[in-house]
């Protein structure tokens, strides 16, 4: 494992699936890539939504976003078996720490940038402070 | 030649539209109507990351029919036109919004 990668893996599964089906598949998830070298942040089950469109004749889906950090390999065999389970309607996989490190760098070019001029507008001030007793005299 | 002297029923470019002026040199017509730069409203809101989840946000881009606004028209920059448009897409493959509406 050369460097430590952020993921999220977002699975849509079928309106129709049972509840403790659900939890199960949440555990085999998070387990296997648990035994695969990688940690599970963050789960977030948001429910039953409907589609914007329909997936495999569904209306409605599943939603299950997991958090995940580790080298890609777990990631890829979680998607292995996403790809063969039926209840899987869809999948994806973003790699978040990248857009997360830019905007860590945005937030702290603004700063900079923000702290730059602050300061140049105080050295301003100081100056006319300086100049204008010396204009009255 | 000579040049032909204006006459009342003759149409000049100039007096379709006022607001296009001929080029000299081409002839082509151009737009001399005042442009007024428009300014990225993600970067007034400091806005660093732009996720998919976030379908209300990605919702005030996306016109209608359901297509990525053009920059031209939201006045975006360069760099977050860029986001959104990625997470759109994104947003789009996880059906959180429609590819096409209608």
């Amino acid at each position: 494992m050369a460097e430590k990668r952020t993921y999220e893996v977002v699975a849509i599964l079928g309106p129709t699936t049972a509840e403790d089906w659900v939890s199960t598949f949440n555990k085999n998830v998070t387990e296997l890539i648990e035994k695969l070298g990688g940690t599970v942040v963050n789960v977030n089950d948001m429910g039953v939504r409907k589609l914007a469109y329909k997936i495999d004749k569904f209306n409605e889906g599943h939603y299950l976003i997991f958090e995940v950090d580790g080298s890609g390999q777990e990631v890829a065999e979680v998607e292995r078996r996403f790809r063969v389970n039926d209840n899987v309607i869809r999948y994806m996989t973003i790699r978040v720490d990248l857009q997360r490190r830019r905007a860590e760098k945005f937030k702290t070019r603004r700063a900079n940038r923000l702290a730059r001029r602050g300061q140049s507008a105080a050295a301003r001030r100081a100056e006319r402070a300086e100049s204008q007793p010396a204009a009255e005299e | 030649m000579a040049e032909r002297e204006r006459e009342s029923g003759d149409i000049y470019r100039q007096d379709i539209n006022s607001d296009y002026i001929p080029n000299d040199r081409t002839g082509k017509m151009i737009n001399r109507r005042p442009l007024r730069r428009k300014s990225c409203g993600l970067c007034r809101d400091k806005i660093d990351l732009i996720d998919y989840k976030d379908i209300h946000m990605l919702r005030s881009f996306i016109p209608e029919r359901g297509k990525i606004m053009p920059r031209r028209i939201s006045g975006n920059c360069a760099i977050h036109q860029r986001m959104l448009a990625t997470a759109i897409k994104r947003a789009r493959s996880v059906a959180f919004i429609p590819f096409v509406a209608d």
